[in-house]
């Protein structure tokens, strides 16, 4: 090892620019920092050795290097930057609007945007987000950042253990704020100090030499909030697991009770009830608004939910018993949380009926007066109804969502959402039934000889409610992370670090500071504690190096 | 309207107005003697920086009387957020302003504030009530942090632009001049947008198309004069302009033609104004203005752009990105959704994390960073006008 030995008697490791201890520039290093071809010292790392700095044989010392340029990082947040952007112009797969005639990404881009659509498609930029460039791009601003900060945190933590007050002359008097004062009497010297020390600097004094220095912590705050950057990084990662976040849909209709997927059938909701509120349109308020939007506004969605587990004691194939967990509303930005599941109130759809009431008449009757009613309950229809006056109506098929297709009856979804019925319809003490066929706005008589005829009298309908399921073990993660994060960039914003050295020379002292950012800040620390002693103000070197 | 909302217009009337005399004593410090050195306030500085703090005072009336009436914190429309704001300029400006006590700072925060305000005004202004995913104390504090955030990082743009002005060599013609004065210019293109739908909006000035959309017609109403119709529109209002041109085809997006047409609008005017300017000024204005800011310290500034930077920063974090993930979650289940407003909050966020990084480096103050600081205001006004409104995810406020 080269380790380089101060003229102070300081031993620094290979590589040092300015030395730990009294931070004279070590000769043959001053290019490192490119000391060598300004006036001022650079003062970022305070002139420690860097490994990055130093080696450049190995491979893995290039690739080290590579990491730790904050150039080579800046380079890659930009094009993330740039790279986040592209996927804004259309659309990403997910956002696809559901009014598209076809939502393929094969399609849906060419045919709404032409041209830039099927580039846009073909690029991948449908799914930029999650596509593997991305990602490697993330993962390497993460490797980056890390080399960068082990490369630079630890000989900086070093240096600033080490520091002396005594520094060497040259070293003061390139500083960017330095100033020599020929004469000083003690008592002024003690004033400026104390005043000093009123600010909250730590003072430290060896042999004369003072050293005050403030909020050095505030130098951790880019490591800390880097830290926090990998943790959400890693528990972006961990996110992807099943095992950790769970992500489920499930659609519950009012009265129905469901198994809640992704709970390895330990839970169920019931929807007692879909709630569709709107804003009333004479609301004082906001009748203005409504007005020009020519629309009413909706005000809640909200699903009346109970919450069952299954008991322990269950025996297969057979109907698990239930016991009651929670009964509670999910709203929209208010979930329902129970045993690290969240519900969350995501969609609505109004389309299906709930039941549907028919009466029996005499077809040949005018005024079709009800010889009898029925309701039938369109989840589960029963096979025969028993009228009051013995009239027997027996359904022979059912067909939740009809439809024609080239002749044939058909159901195209399980959902009630266009029910028909075939009945057979018994008139009272017979075993003749007569054929008809119902449904909205159909009513076909198989034979054209039949006596009874069916009408619907009136029907509900009911809401379905879209509800997400959700356990995600890595928020904890997230939350910790942006914690992290946020008290590093805070620590290194909102305090900087200040340092002021006073040296003694012959009768007078030599005055100079430094700050990682915030100079007139400083500057103002310095006048204030000057104040009513003969210390020369210090000048702003770089100030006046470039006005010049 | 009851009472609470016309206190609440008059407040931030009032405001504006109070802002605008502001101006103009900032404009007077300039001449003030005593301002040579920059840090010491002379007697129209005291004056311009108390008119400041009562306009922004009238201005909280505005926004709690607003919220009275409303029952909900007055950030949930475009006209609302646009106005917040500029609101949290001034506010931005007065903290920076008793940091530092530069008073030219105010000479150009303050126009910049109000052309905010008067952007926001031209938006429908009457309380809108919240639909389910907006009932959350969540958009509130994600929204008043964020814009708090823009306002101190829109002081970095500020001083940038001070600083611009200040520094390029005026005296020939080369890529930093151009730069500058476009960006002059589209501050006078926003200007534009301004004056041309104040004056046809004072006219009444309506224009009903028959489109056909979908297979069906539609109306749309036009209310600045078509010059960029609606493609198959027929004009149905007598005596009106008909357009000059159609739309194209791939505007597909909500009311598409009808924004083009405001923008050529906007440039139009904004085009002549520049060019009027010009021909009073007789040279570029960037080279008008120069003159005036002989005494300003261009380190001074740079430090004040670096230093707002510094502190909007963490605030945007908080309120971009940890709010608004937090609002996310509780409202639709997932914390990030990768929706373009999302996005651009990221590429904000990533943009001002570079410049951060950017300043580690010697090369990068002063001038360098001061067009960076422009590019990041940028990067925000696009967020705010241009998500908003044309790429608009679920945040959509228009
Ligand atoms: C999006 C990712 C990143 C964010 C948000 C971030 C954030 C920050 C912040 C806020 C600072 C403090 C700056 C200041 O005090 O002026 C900082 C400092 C720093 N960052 Fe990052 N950073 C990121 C990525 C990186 C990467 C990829 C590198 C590696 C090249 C890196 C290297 C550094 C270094 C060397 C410092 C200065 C440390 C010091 O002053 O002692 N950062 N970072």
């Amino acid at each position: 090892m080269d380790k380089i030995k101060c003229e102070c008697g300081h031993v620094n490791p290979e590589g040092t620019v300015l030395c730990e201890s009294c931070g004279k520039p070590i000769e043959e290093n001053q290019h490192i920092d490119g000391n060598d071809k300004t006036k001022l010292l650079n003062m970022r790392y305070d002139g420690t050795a860097r490994r990055s700095q130093t080696y450049n044989r190995t491979i893995i010392d290039k690739t080290w290097n590579f990491f730790s340029s904050v150039k080579v990082g800046v380079m890659l947040i930009i094009i993330a930057l740039i790279a986040s952007g592209l996927g804004t112009i259309f659309p990403q797969e997910m956002y696809i609007p559901p009014e598209a005639e076809n939502r393929d990404p094969a399609v849906f881009y060419e045919d709404w945007y032409g041209l830039p659509g099927k580039i846009y498609y073909q690029l991948g930029l449908y799914d930029l987000y999650s596509s593997w460039w991305y990602m490697i791009l993330i993962a390497l601003i993460g490797v980056s950042l890390v080399i960068c900060s082990i490369d630079r945190f630890v000989p900086l933590y070093r240096a600033l253990k080490i520091q002396q007050p005594k520094r060497h002359n040259t070293f003061l008097s390139r500083q960017r704020l330095f100033s020599k004062t020929d004469v000083v009497s003690d008592e002024h010297k003690k004033a400026f100090v104390s005043n000093l020390k009123k600010q909250r600097y730590k003072i430290v004094e060896k042999d004369g030499n003072i050293l005050a220095e403030k909020n050095r912590f505030s130098r951790w705050g880019p490591y800390v909030n880097h830290i926090g950057l990998i943790i959400i990084l890693i528990a972006a990662l961990l996110r992807m697991t099943p095992f950790l976040y769970l992500d489920e849909y499930v659609w519950v209709r009012e009265g129905e009770q469901k198994l809640i997927p992704g709970t390895d059938g330990e839970y169920y909701i019931e929807n007692k009830r879909f709630l569709l509120e709107l804003y009333d349109e004479n609301d004082e308020r906001f009748k203005a608004a409504m007005e020009r939007k020519g629309q009413l506004v909706h005000k809640n969605y909200q699903t009346d939910a109970i919450i069952y587990k299954a008991k322990d004691n269950q025996i297969v194939g057979q109907e698990p018993e239930l016991e009651k967990v929670k009964e509670s509303s999910i709203r929209m930005n208010e979930p329902l949380k129970f045993d690290g599941y969240t519900l969350y109130q995501s969609g609505y759809q109004e389309n299906e009926f709930a039941n549907m009431t028919f009466k029996v008449y005499e077809k040949a009757d005018a005024d079709q007066k009800a010889l009898g009613e029925l309701t039938i309950d369109l989840t589960s229809p029963e096979k025969t109804y028993d009228l009051d006056n013995g009239i027997k109506v027996q359904v022979t098929q059912y067909y939740p969502d009809y439809e024609l297709e080239d002749g044939e009856p058909r159901s195209v979804s399980k959902f009630p959402r266009n029910p028909a019925f075939v009945f057979n319809v018994f008139p009272p003490n017979s075993d003749q039934g007569e054929v008809s066929f119902v449904g909205i706005g159909k009513n076909i008589d198989a034979t054209g000889e039949n006596k009874y005829k069916l009408g619907i009298l009136d029907f509900e309908m009911r809401y379905a409610s879209g509800i997400t399921v959700r356990r995600d073990y890595t928020l904890p993660l997230f939350i910790v992370g942006a914690a992290i994060f946020m008290i590093g960039v805070v620590q290194g914003m909102y305090w900087h670090h200040r340092r002021i050295w006073i040296n003694p020379k012959e009768q007078g002292i030599l005055l100079a500071a430094h700050t990682n950012k915030n100079w007139f800040g400083l500057k103002k620390d310095i006048e204030k504690a000057i104040e009513g002693t003969d210390i020369q103000m210090v000048i702003d070197q770089e100030e006046v190096e470039k006005e010049a | 309207m009851n009472d609470l909302t016309s206190i609440s217009s008059t407040a931030l009337y009032t405001a504006f107005v109070v802002y605008l005399i502001a101006t103009i004593f900032f404009g007077a410090t300039i001449r003030d003697k005593r301002t040579a050195d920059m840090t010491k306030k002379g007697f129209a500085g005291t004056i311009a920086i108390s008119l400041t703090i009562i306009g922004f005072l009238a201005q909280l009336v505005y926004f709690f009387t607003r919220w009275a009436a409303g029952g909900h914190a007055p950030v949930s429309n475009m006209f609302e957020f646009v106005t917040f704001l500029g609101m949290s300029l001034v506010l931005a400006f007065i903290i920076i302003y008793f940091i530092y006590r530069l008073s030219i700072l105010g000479l150009f925060a303050l126009p910049i504030s109000m052309l905010i305000i008067a952007y926001a005004s031209m938006f429908p202004s009457e309380i809108s009530p919240l639909v389910p995913s907006l009932q959350s104390h969540w958009l509130f504090i994600h929204v008043i942090t964020v814009s708090l955030s823009q306002g101190v990082l829109a002081v970095s743009f500020v001083a940038g632009l001070i600083y611009l002005i200040k520094q390029i060599d005026q005296t020939i013609f080369n890529k930093k001049t151009l730069w500058l004065e476009i960006i002059l210019y589209s501050l006078i293109v926003a200007l534009g947008f301004i004056i041309t739908t104040t004056t046809f909006n004072a006219m009444d000035y309506n224009a009903s198309f028959e489109v056909p959309k979908d297979g069906r017609v539609v109306q749309m109403d036009y209310h600045l004069p078509a010059i960029a119709g609606p493609k198959g529109g027929e004009l149905l209002t007598e005596d009106k302009m008909s357009p000059l041109f159609n739309a194209p085809d791939w505007m597909q997006g909500k009311d598409a033609p009808k924004k083009l047409n405001t923008l050529i609008w906007s440039f139009l005017t904004g085009s002549i104004l520049y060019g009027l300017i010009r021909l009073v000024l007789r040279k570029r204005i960037g080279a008008w203005v120069q003159p005036f800011l002989k005494n300003v310290k261009p380190h001074l500034v740079d430090e004040i752009m670096y230093r707002s930077v510094a502190i909007g920063f963490p605030l945007f974090t908080l309120g971009g990105l940890i709010f608004a993930a937090i609002w996310a979650q509780i409202a639709w289940d997932r914390f990030w959704g990768w929706d373009p407003k999302e996005v651009w909050a990221l590429i904000t966020w990533f943009f001002y994390a570079a410049f951060l990084h950017l300043r580690l480096s010697r090369g990068w103050h002063g001038e360098k960073s001061a067009w960076l600081a422009v590019i990041g205001f940028a990067i925000i006004m696009f967020n705010i006008i241009v998500v908003n409104l044309i790429l608009a995810g679920l945040h959509s406020y228009a």
